[in-house]
């Protein structure tokens, strides 16, 4: 009777056990200790601010990134830092301009290399997606997403750089395009199979061949969703630093051939916030700011696009 | 109608191959690195996790200073990362799952989880290396400033996202009629999260933890810029060391020979080790969300 009760009415229940046993344990305070009402409130307060306090310095971290850059970048951008290649250093002004068409060149490249792979794969998992041999993929798709860039740089390196005699924007594109795979490979599949069955079922019942229905109909019904996973990936590999070190390398000039070395935003940070000069550290944050608004721009689109295009569904 | 038929057929081995082109590029990766570090692991064997030197002029090479500088950065940062990951996790699965301050803090590490590694080196560069100075003269040690510690605290800054989001999914699965039972015997908020939430959720958390420290060992960029690339045992969470990463970044661009081979063997390593993690993560996870669809049915 008294253990019903007890159960209705916690606090006074744990106050009269409390009194009864003169302090004993209480299965909810974990054992031990003070359980009176008072003390386990005053728990679960300072547990509750403990947790928000840490989630919230958590941030701090961001914030000051944030704020740095954000100082420290705008300071240095201007036209002259957006159109004219860097000068050695001891010379004044300059900028960084073959570094943003080279990293848009890797953008594209390593786009048109593992897009339609990634798509196509994709629609494989979704449509066939139950067999041994999709299990596999699935796991080599994991497998890839988890490599670290570093490792798929040397692979770049072995394929092309070796071969070909020299690093070049097409080894980079290559390393980048691998790390693009998986992110296009799963939003794919997962865009595909929320798709509604009655679409593919009405398509097929017209007499329209499996093939068109997937292509005319799925596909179409779930682009949103593919150019979200492809711009994610971009956003991914856009900052890549690692691959490119012996891939793409960098180059201080102008470079519009794949075969040769090429400069990149994430390259050329790397490279001047490692010199020793002033200077060039200033540089530094002028191309994070830019790298950061062009990374952040992208998430900022791929979840625009989702949101926008999911009531049409 | 053959045509057709043909399309059909010729649309469906497009598939296919594409798919087999996936499980094809990580064979080749794989075959890739394992033949190209051939040559030395013929000439060190496994003495190549035990050997202490590594000496490009005298082509001897020893792996264990990367191996303890990876198992020191990625443990010590994801050490640190715990209480923050687990309260986020909390926090946006427990405490306020919606609303504008949830939203706030959840985009807030997407945004975090978005910014290049590169960055976060820079950064670590003009910020927390003065800090860790600071400290290492106020403690005495020989202020470095770029090490271990501070390689960890970077680290553990960039996996934060990673198993935050995780813990997140896993311990909003968390079926209310448990919940809802503590309460009704007068279970405190606190209490429901420590003896309910928490070890139902735990093997989620422990799998975002595991895929957090894949990242943290394979994660290159701000770590080469804040380990110090020193080639030597770390005798301290001080001491400037290298990573398997961050050797590998340093040193692979002018290898050639035996030294190229011995940092493709270190990458196949931290390929291998990263892989494994990975797997067992993922596996974690699915297996819970297949036991948490299995309950909702």
């Amino acid at each position: 009777m008294e253990g019903n009760q007890g159960s209705r009415f916690p606090l006074e229940s744990a106050q009269r056990a409390q009194r009864a046993r003169g302090g004993g344990s209480d299965g909810f305070a974990g054992g031990g200790g003070d359980v009176s009402p008072r003390n386990r409130i005053i728990k679960d307060n300072i547990f509750k601010g403990a947790v928000i306090l840490l989630s919230f310095i958590s941030l701090l971290p961001l914030l000051l990134i944030l704020y740095y850059i954000t100082r420290n970048g705008i300071a240095v951008i201007n036209w002259e830092f957006l159109t004219q290649l860097p000068r050695p250093i001891g010379e004044a002004g300059g900028g960084i301009y073959n570094a943003i068409i080279g990293t848009l060149f890797l953008i594209v490249l390593s786009s048109v290399l593992s897009i339609p792979f990634g798509i196509s794969a994709g629609i494989y998992l979704s449509e066939k997606g139950e067999g041994k041999m999709a299990h596999i993929v699935r796991l080599c798709v994991v497998v890839l997403q988890g490599t670290p860039s570093i490792v798929i740089g040397i692979v770049a390196y072995m394929w092309v750089v070796g071969p070909f005699q020299g690093f070049s924007a097409l080894s980079g594109g290559v390393a980048l395009s691998i790390m693009m795979l998986p992110v296009i490979i799963k939003t794919t599949e997962e865009t595909l199979k929320l798709m509604p069955y009655s679409l593919k079922e009405a398509s097929l019942a017209l007499g329209v061949p499996y093939y068109k229905t997937i292509l005319k109909v799925i596909l179409p019904t779930g682009l949103s969703g593919i150019l979200t996973g492809i711009l994610l990936s971009v956003a991914r590999i856009t900052g890549e630093t690692a691959p490119l070190l012996f891939t793409a390398f960098g180059n201080q000039f102008m470079n519009y051939n794949i075969f040769k070395p090429m400069d990149s935003l994430p390259y050329r940070i790397f490279y001047y916030a490692m010199s020793p000069y002033p200077e060039w550290h200033t540089f530094a944050w002028g191309a994070s700011f830019i790298l950061v608004v062009v990374v952040l721009g992208f998430n900022l689109i791929a979840r625009g696009i989702a949101t926008k295009w999911k009531v049409q569904f | 109608m053959l045509t057709k038929d043909k399309t059909e057929k010729r649309f469906n081995l497009i598939l296919k191959v594409t798919a087999l082109f996936v499980v094809a590029l990580l064979v080749v990766i794989c075959l890739t690195l394992i033949v190209a570090s051939v040559p030395s692991i013929r000439t060190f064997g496994f003495g190549f996790f035990i050997g202490k030197t590594w000496d490009a002029a005298s082509e001897k090479f020893g792996a264990l200073p990367f191996l303890v500088g990876t198992l020191l950065t990625s443990f010590l940062a994801l050490a640190i990362s715990i209480p923050f990951s687990i309260a986020i996790s909390i926090f946006l699965g427990e405490y306020f799952k919606e609303g504008a301050i949830s939203t706030f803090l959840r985009s807030s590490v997407e945004v975090l989880a978005g910014i290049p590694s590169v960055i976060f080196g820079l950064w670590g560069l003009f910020l927390l290396m003065p800090l860790v100075r600071m400290i290492e003269m106020q403690v005495g040690v020989v202020p470095h400033g770029v090490g271990i510690l501070t390689a960890s605290l970077i680290l553990s800054i960039m996996v934060i996202p990673f198993s935050a989001s995780i813990g997140r999914e896993v311990v909003i699965l968390v079926p209310s009629d448990l919940k809802e039972a503590a309460y009704s015997l007068g279970a405190t908020r606190f209490e429901v999260i420590k003896n309910i939430i928490i070890p139902y959720a735990r093997s989620g958390i422990f799998a975002g933890l595991l895929l957090a420290l894949g990242r943290a060992i394979g994660e290159t960029m701000a770590v080469t810029m804040l380990i110090g690339n020193s080639n030597f045992l770390p005798t301290g969470i001080f001491s400037p060391a290298n990573t398997m990463a961050s050797v590998i970044a340093n040193e692979f661009a002018e290898a050639t020979g035996i030294t190229a081979s011995s940092l493709i063997y270190v990458g196949l390593v931290l390929f291998l080790v990263t892989t494994i993690v990975n797997i067992i993560g993922t596996y974690v996870i699915k297996k819970i969300s297949l036991e948490a669809s299995k309950e909702v049915t």
